[in-house]
């Protein structure tokens, strides 16, 4: 039985070689305009 | 860098550098907490201890898991490649999302705005169709290689220079063929001057609308009054209600603030998820330390007890008539921002600004107003280079706070605005707003493995 169990392996390190295309929406502009974080966003790319 | 915590019974570890997130069991967890800073056989012994009923080989299994995730680039992740890239990723000059300051007046009065009444310390202002153009075509030629543009329409209270936003957009959409663009439009609206008309038109055209609404009655009509001093709940919630259910297109979001008065504001989101309002955010009140309203450290501990429960009330409605998403729930594990992105934040300054009534750039609509940060104007574009780069500089290795904060790749550093209007540098932070943020990831991540 597994002790750890990985819901997401991140892909971080990978998207420094892939990611940067900055299509992705501006994250302050969405639903918040005062608590800023990025997190919340989709990449654009992916979709 | 990892972080580990317990939450609604999940044991949990981000591996804050590679993005990875696992649940984990009490010994694993236990093991990952020491495991770089013992040497494996006293890590054993000291396991063995611990746990006593648990086989030695099996103690050597977990370890032997650790390092697999470890070599796998799971966990103990370093931050080779970001330190790097961090100075290189804003473009100067390149601009995607403009905020529009159509009306910098407002058919209510709020007393807890940042806007002062829509004013923004200034005159009251309408911006003329002519600006607006000017701004698009400012963005259109600023914008490089980028295809999404965006464009929030703001105030103030933008309906009040509505004719203008439909001008606005019907021009935008003409130009998109021939620059290889397109907009995504959002109205951030109180929705006092909502209609039919103004429905149907969002409905068609924006992208996301962003509707003011704080809750319960009492809440929300505390602050949210018209200059008579009528509370405003009556007039905007069945408008809410009606544009939602007839939104078919597009995000929508029920966006509330809560302030010292409401520290019990789950209550407020959850009677907005009754009124069928679905897709909610809800932020703390911006304002100065010294503001009453203002959230205080001292707060934070019924505030966490807050972010906990809305975990607990959303996992209990899921799949029901009653769920509703939470704006800063909403994490895309693994199909989120990319490395560069997370490095740099809002943008606020560099690709993201704000435009005033009279054309004026400042890095966002939470400076505007400030002489300091006028950046220039949407005819001879950013001028003050100096605020740019300052701006430009903002990422999560130049403030040193960051450095040690296992959650600087999930908000990017923060908001510059919060952190000059709590520290006085845009290069600071707002202690208590990080306090906060990170409460809400952790809840975030454990809604998704319940």
């Amino acid at each position: 039985m597994t002790r750890i169990q990985t819901i997401t392996p991140g892909n971080l390190q990978e998207s420094v070689k892939t990611g940067g295309c900055g299509e992705c929406p501006t994250s302050c502009q969405s639903a918040c305009k005062t608590s800023c974080g990025v997190i919340n966003q989709p990449c654009e790319s992916q979709k | 860098m990892i972080h580990q915590y317990k939450l609604a019974g999940r044991n949990v570890v981000i591996d804050t550098n590679s993005g990875a997130v696992h649940v984990v069991d009490d010994l694993a967890y236990d093991a990952i907490a020491r495991y770089e800073s013992l040497p494996s056989d006293a890590l054993l012994r000291e396991l063995a201890a611990g746990y006593p009923e648990i086989e030695r080989a099996e103690l050597s299994a977990v370890l032997e898991e650790i390092a697999a995730l470890k070599a796998a680039g799971q966990l103990f992740t370093p931050d080779d490649p970001y330190r790097d890239l961090a100075g290189q990723v804003k473009r100067r000059g390149e601009v995607k999302a403009l905020c529009f300051h159509v009306a910098h007046t407002c058919n209510l009065t709020c007393a807890y705005c940042f806007a002062r009444e829509g004013q923004y310390h200034g005159d009251r202002a309408l911006m003329p169709l002519a600006v607006g153009k000017q701004a698009l075509d400012f963005l259109l030629q600023n914008s490089g290689e980028r295809q999404n543009l965006e464009v929030d329409f703001f105030g103030g209270e933008p309906l009040l220079n509505w004719a203008v936003v439909k001008e606005l957009v019907a021009y935008g959409r003409s130009q998109e063929a021939a620059y290889g663009k397109r907009f995504r439009f959002t109205l951030t609206t109180n929705g006092m001057l909502i209609d039919d008309e103004v429905i149907d038109f969002t409905n068609r055209e924006m992208e996301n609308v962003v509707l003011s609404l704080d809750g319960r009655q009492e809440v929300h009509d505390y602050f949210r009054k018209t200059s008579g001093g009528q509370g405003s709940y009556d007039v905007v919630v069945p408008k809410f209600q009606e544009l939602v259910r007839r939104r078919t297109r597009g995000n929508y979001y029920i966006r509330g603030t809560y302030t010292r008065r409401n520290l019990d504001f789950v209550e407020d989101i959850l009677h907005m998820a009754d009124l069928g309002l679905k897709e909610l955010s809800m932020e703390s009140v911006v304002g100065p330390s010294d503001d009453p309203f203002a959230i205080r450290a001292e707060d934070l501990p019924q505030i966490f007890e807050q972010y906990e429960r809305l975990v607990n009330e959303m996992a209990t409605r899921r799949g029901t008539e009653r769920a509703f998403t939470f704006y800063h729930y909403t994490l895309n594990l693994d199909h989120g921002p990319c490395a560069h992105k997370r490095l740099v934040g809002c943008g606020s300054g560099t690709e993201y600004l704000a435009v005033t009534p009279w054309g004026e750039l400042f890095p966002c609509h939470q400076f505007v107003g400030d002489a300091i940060y006028s950046m220039g104007d949407v005819w001879q574009g950013v001028t003050n280079t100096t605020v740019r780069d300052e701006l430009a500089a903002c990422t999560v290795y130049q403030r040193p706070a960051c450095e040690d904060c296992w959650a600087r790749l999930f908000c990017g550093g923060g908001c510059a605005a919060n952190a000059y209007h709590v520290s006085g540098s845009v290069g600071g932070i707002d202690a208590v707003g990080c306090e906060m943020f990170k409460k809400r990831i952790e809840c975030a991540i454990v809604l998704q493995v319940l």
